[in-house]
């Protein structure tokens, strides 16, 4: 008979009066730490790609509104045009239609500013044939009708061009529509790789504790209290992986976010923004974040719980076929 | 309590592992089950613990049959019944105390309730001062004797042993053996496999012996 260190059986009896019951399910082992890790990755890669359609759909909704929310009047200096009265010709025209919310004629010095890239900083409008614009802000609810406005505008001031960005509108749609749908499908797959790794990964991690099974099995527990067990155990490792990984990719959206308002003032910075808007999930990036956090978990007791009945099923049908 | 008639049970298309069974095993009784090795004498105690189907005949098992009893009925049906396997499946991770207990807790009893009856039974079997050790690091007779006590701990109708002494020296195994007469007296019925002829010859006890297949019972 192996003799036993007195020690060990008081650290073990120690041990015992701290914790109560040794679970049924041991807590902690390789198998079960590559499976949280798995979780962990599966669902920072998910909440990443969740969070990154969630930014597309919100900036490709931003571009539309803001875009579609204004019209510009283009008008070209030419012979015997005073251009101080048929800017205020045509921003007066423009008011009068409903659907418009307002006018903003852009003054020289504006103008200026706009074209000092190319043409430097000391402009003379009076030697130059600049054309100048007048900003109008439409009611995107009750649009005008472009085509009355041009009719009027065109006997008044031949020169004048209204540009509506239709076909800018039209195309950042078609872009915006493209990106999110391409953004979904990717989520999709993403999710779908997630749940059949989190599926394998727990079946992998369960193959160890077929013996317990047995055990519980042959000391007469019913199929529920074996199966609650492992529920119980899965969900907990299932939910310690996810919110690792949830935690990291809310974390990785926060720093994103941080970084873009420290170069907020920077071209770097201004051309992300204009890109990425300023790099907020909000609110429903956040929830979607939770939704894949909690499905993760889920799935993973889900899973523990069908493969512990399947094997059940197996045990009790079992017939002698060589076993 | 059980009952075989004319049970028969061959592995796929092969031959009859067991022929032509039957036997009654009454409450309180206590008997040997011998036989050469491959004999079956396993196969016969799966049958009676209800972890295989036979392929012929009739087991009535606490007056139902085995052929209607229903998964749900199965655990509630097993815990009238004991077993001490081979191998003794202990669960390593947990305490003797646990695994003695196992039977208990998954009836959801609280450890309170418990807590007396498991130290009481774990002295009994003489390892009171391993109570909180795992497994591991118990000898073979240690783990045997966790496996028959938390065979017993129910106080089952019925305990079945496989191989009980297999892994122990002679004086250890007159130890276990008194113990599971010890539980007879207390009116359990038991059945031990064993092939130890040495073991049986210390007992005055019914012997069923399994020999190509068929059962020859001498009372």
């Amino acid at each position: 008979m192996t003799d036993v260190p007195a020690d060990i059986s008081r650290i073990h009896a120690s041990r015992r009066s701290r914790r109560g019951p040794s679970p049924i399910i041991p807590p902690q082992s390789v198998s079960g730490q590559s499976l949280v890790l798995v979780i962990a990755i599966m669902t920072f890669l998910s909440c990443l790609t969740l969070g990154a359609v969630t930014m597309i759909r919100d900036t490709a909704a931003v571009w539309q509104t803001q875009i579609s929310r204004e019209a510009t009047i283009q008008i070209k200096p030419i012979e015997g045009l005073d251009m101080d009265t048929a800017l205020g010709t045509a921003a007066s025209i423009v008011s009068g239609f409903s659907g418009v919310t307002g006018t903003r004629i852009v003054d020289e010095q504006a103008t200026a500013r706009l074209l000092e890239p190319w043409l430097g900083s000391s402009i003379d409008f009076e030697q130059l044939p600049i054309p100048r614009l007048v900003i109008v802000t439409v009611d995107r609810s009750n649009p005008p009708d472009f085509e009355a406005i041009r009719a009027s505008l065109a006997p008044e001031i031949p020169s004048a061009t209204l540009d509506d960005h239709r076909t800018w509108v039209d195309r950042l749609v078609a872009m915006a529509r493209s990106m999110v749908m391409i953004g979904v499908s990717v989520l999709a797959l993403m999710l779908t790789a997630t749940v059949l790794t989190v599926v394998f990964a727990t079946r992998g991690a369960m193959s160890g504790a077929g013996h317990i099974i047995d055990v519980l099995h042959f000391v007469g527990a019913e199929a529920g209290f074996i199966a609650v067990q492992f529920r119980r155990h899965f969900l907990m490792t299932g939910a310690k992986g996810a919110v690792a990984g949830g935690i990291a990719a809310v974390a990785t959206f926060i720093a994103f976010s941080w970084w873009s308002s420290m170069n907020m003032a920077t071209p770097g910075g201004d051309q992300a923004a204009a890109l990425f808007g300023n790099f907020a999930i909000g609110t429903s990036g956040y929830t979607g974040v939770a939704f894949v956090v909690v499905a993760i978990a889920v799935i993973t007791a889900l899973t523990s719980h069908l493969t512990v009945v399947a094997y059940l099923t197996d045990i009790d049908s079992r017939q002698p076929d060589g076993g | 309590m059980i009952r075989f008639e004319n049970v028969g049970l061959r592995y796929g298309l092969g031959p009859e592992i067991l022929r032509d069974i039957s036997f009654d095993l009454p409450s309180g009784s206590f008997q040997f089950l011998s036989g050469p090795s491959g004999a079956g004498k396993t196969t016969l105690l799966k049958l009676l613990f209800m972890s295989l189907k036979p392929t012929r005949g009739l087991i009535n098992v606490f007056g139902k049959d085995r052929a209607r009893v229903t998964r749900q009925e199965l655990p509630l049906l097993r815990r009238r019944i004991g077993i001490v396997f081979q191998d003794f499946r202990l669960l390593d991770h947990m305490s003797t105390f646990d695994n003695v207990a196992l039977p208990l807790r998954v009836r959801g009893r609280e450890e309170a309730s418990y807590r007396q009856d498991v130290a009481e039974l774990l002295k009994w079997v003489g390892l009171g001062d391993r109570m909180h050790v795992l497994p591991p690091v118990l000898s073979g007779g240690e783990k045997q004797r966790v496996a028959i006590a938390r065979a017993l701990i129910e106080q089952p109708e019925i305990l079945l042993a496989d191989e009980p002494t297999g892994n122990v020296d002679p004086p250890l195994a007159r130890r276990l053996l008194r113990l599971f007469i010890e539980m007879n007296r207390l009116g359990t019925a038991v059945v031990i496999a064993t092939h130890d002829l040495n073991l049986m010859e210390q007992v005055d006890a019914r012997r069923m012996i399994l020999s190509d297949g068929r059962l020859d019972i001498y009372d």
